[in-house]
């Protein structure tokens, strides 16, 4: 089995057994980097699939929480070379991670070498929320070289055709956003959240998993009737960043 | 930085950008720019530029453009002959007088061509960013004249430092967002924009203000900045007797250099960027991006960026907010990648010199942007003496009071030497 199809095959086990695939985001190595294993051990024992969320400078798609999130974690000297290394000493977790990084901390590192070292620490798949499908053979061709994903994002805004494409080119599960906005926003999800799920699902040969605005238990069921899974990043972020348990937020949500 | 060209590509390279044929079809200056998105932000850039290919070139817009530049902007702008700066450089010194436009800077030219555009587009709103506030207030301006509602992000460190035009933007009827996130500078504001456009991509009309992002921004920015360059070579072969032997711009973003540059690209004169030198070359003392940065993707594009070895961007320092900025538009990291335009960098206390020699010589209150490339130019008359100058003297330093009146006003004789 390739990397890329043990993400699609933990959400589908989690379908089989009756449940929404639960996708929780951590910022690496927030709120402290030496919790960074522990909580990542935790949230993995909950969670279906795990995105590993890389600080960036410059979070575009990202609203305040993973913004300060990021910030904090750069400051206390957070990296992606540390981030190997440290899934690299810990060993393996509960469920298998995606990382989900702007680009220009994967240029740095270097495609090749980013491929070597995903596949030497457990790494899956990868979501890039700056890169458009347009811009991304050379990192897809690297990540493909190795049998990891790259994970595309689909939008409320994204016309039937290039859906297509982009639900084709998908790997690991299609990342559908459910609003056109930022993450951690609290307007709620869009009324016609159903149909447009359901589009997607349709489209995708591999299962759509539901991001953005996704923070409580209903709204876990709403994406579930529709979609694969719901993945929750800056709910989860604030109850780390509040210091509180996250197996019993991530518990709560099933 | 030259591995990303191999050698023999340069020189084509040069040549397609001197033929119009840069950006290519995927939005590239060979192997800068490109298009780095959000995924929602996709559709909106591709209407955009569906746009911009349908209007921009159209005969009507353009003569609605050029009108607005000549009975609105005042176009075309002056060339004067700096003749007591002259004597003192040994050089023949001509300025090209953007600081004259309507606003006060070039960033007019831009602000008002792309309102036009976005009228046009059926928008609802239209946002924008600015550093020093110049392109904010154009902005404003620009959106009063063609009746669309405005909103200027702006960075809270910028927001203090030129506070005359946060007064002139919100006096004009826009609405002045203040960003408290990131390094709170001008790429906060662009970050926030870009931001506030995710939320409603079909009804914002993102007005960008220089000639960086992604495609098509470096191009629509250089299209309708460079009516500066146009009418100067105009001007200095009919006032001046011939085009100059070399040409200096500041460099932020870089929009009104590359307004300078480009229609001369495939002139003799030398083309000279100035980056902003800050305090030091040490990373986070200056913004000398294409002078000592490294090529990665920021805010669109890829091109030349400030940042650490981890990719992550650093915080820049100018003492001028519009050149405070960690990349640069990659028209100009081709640009320097050919060796056509050299950048170099001027430091603070070298720009603050050189706008006070500018008051003094000339009575010319430049902007602190602008008096980098002064520096640049008077060291290179230095080492020619005798030649013919050009300076973008892209705007006016009134906005610069709050920074100004924070060093003394040096005594001196005005009496003719």
């Amino acid at each position: 089995m390739q990397a890329h199809e043990r993400v699609t095959a933990a959400i589908r086990a989690a379908n089989e057994a009756g449940r929404t695939g639960l996708v929780p985001f951590v910022t690496a190595g927030y709120p402290e980097p030496q919790e960074f294993i522990s909580t990542l051990q935790a949230v993995a024992a909950v969670g279906d699939v795990v995105e590993v969320g890389i600080p960036f400078s410059d979070p575009m798609a990202d609203g305040m929480t993973i913004q300060r999130s990021s910030f904090e974690a750069l400051q206390k000297g957070v990296s992606l070379a540390w981030i190997f290394d440290e899934l690299e000493k810990a060993g393996g977790f509960d469920a298998p991670l995606v990382m989900m990084s702007y680009l220009n901390p994967l240029l740095a590192f270097g495609y090749d070498r980013l491929a070597d070292r995903a596949l030497e620490t457990g790494v899956c798949g990868f979501i890039v929320p700056d890169l458009p499908f347009e811009e991304s053979d050379e990192i897809r061709a690297a990540l493909e070289a190795k049998g990891l994903g790259l994970i595309q994002l689909v939008t409320p805004a994204t016309p039937d055709e290039r859906l297509a494409t982009l639900c084709d080119a998908s790997r690991g599960f299609v990342y559908a956003v459910t609003i056109t906005g930022i993450t951690g926003g609290d307007a709620g999800l869009p009324a016609d959240l159903a149909g447009y799920l359901d589009k997607v699902s349709a489209v995708s040969g591999i299962p759509v998993c539901a991001g953005f605005g996704i923070r409580e238990a209903s709204d876990v069921a709403d994406v579930g009737a529709h979609a694969a899974g719901a993945i929750v990043g800056s709910a989860l972020v604030e109850v780390l960043e509040r210091g509180e348990d996250p197996t019993g937020f991530l518990n709560s949500l099933r | 930085m030259t591995s990303l060209i191999q050698a023999g590509e340069a020189e084509a390279l040069l040549q397609a950008a001197i033929n119009g044929k840069l950006p290519d079809a995927r939005g590239r200056f060979g192997p800068f720019g490109g298009r780095y998105v959000p995924e929602t932000l996709v559709p909106a850039f591709e209407r955009l530029e569906a746009g911009v290919k349908e209007h921009l070139h159209d005969p009507q817009f353009q003569a609605e453009f050029q009108r607005e530049l000549r009975e609105w902007v005042g176009r075309p702008t002056a060339l004067t002959y700096a003749g007591r700066l002259s004597e003192r450089w040994g050089a023949d010194v001509w300025l090209k007088r953007e600081d004259l436009a309507h606003t006060g800077a070039h960033k007019i030219n831009n602000a008002i061509g792309q309102a036009l555009l976005a009228k046009r587009l059926g928008v609802e709103r239209v946002i924008a960013e600015t550093g020093a506030g110049q392109h904010g207030v154009a902005s404003a301006a620009a959106c009063a004249r063609v009746g669309l509602p405005c909103a200027v992000y702006m960075g809270a460190v910028d927001i203090e430092r030129q506070a005359p035009n946060v007064d002139r933007m919100r006096r004009l009827g826009a609405e002045v967002v203040a960003v408290e996130s990131g390094d709170k500078t001008l790429r906060a504001a662009i970050d926030e924009a870009l931001r506030k456009w995710v939320t409603d991509p079909a009804g914002i009309y993102y007005l960008l203000g220089s000639a960086v992002g992604a495609h098509p921004y470096p191009y629509l920015v250089r299209e309708l900045q460079s009516v500066i360059g146009r009418e100067s070579r105009e001007q200095m072969i009919e006032q001046a007797g011939g085009l100059p032997d070399a040409a200096f711009a500041c460099v932020g973003g870089g929009s009104n250099a590359i307004g300078l540059f480009y229609p001369m690209l495939a002139d003799d004169t030398e083309l000279i960027g100035v980056e902003a030198g800050g305090t030091g070359s040490g990373l986070g003392q200056n913004a000398a991006t294409l002078a000592t940065g490294t090529p990665g993707v920021l805010q669109g594009s890829y091109t030349m960026i400030l940042q650490d070895d981890d990719g992550q961007v650093q915080e820049t320092h100018s003492i001028s907010a519009g050149l405070d900025y960690s990349g640069v538009g990659p028209e100009h990291a081709l640009l320097q990648a050919t060796g056509r335009v050299k950048y170099v960098a001027a430091g603070d206390e070298e720009a603050l010199a050189a706008l006070e020699e500018l008051c003094e010589t000339e009575g010319i209150l430049t902007a602190l942007e602008t008096s980098h490339a002064f520096v640049a130019a008077r060291e290179w008359a230095r080492e020619n003496p005798g030649k013919r100058l050009l300076i973008g003297n892209s705007g006016r330093g009134d906005k610069d009071m709050p920074t100004l009146t924070k060093f003394p006003v040096k005594v001196r004789s005005h009496a003719s030497t």
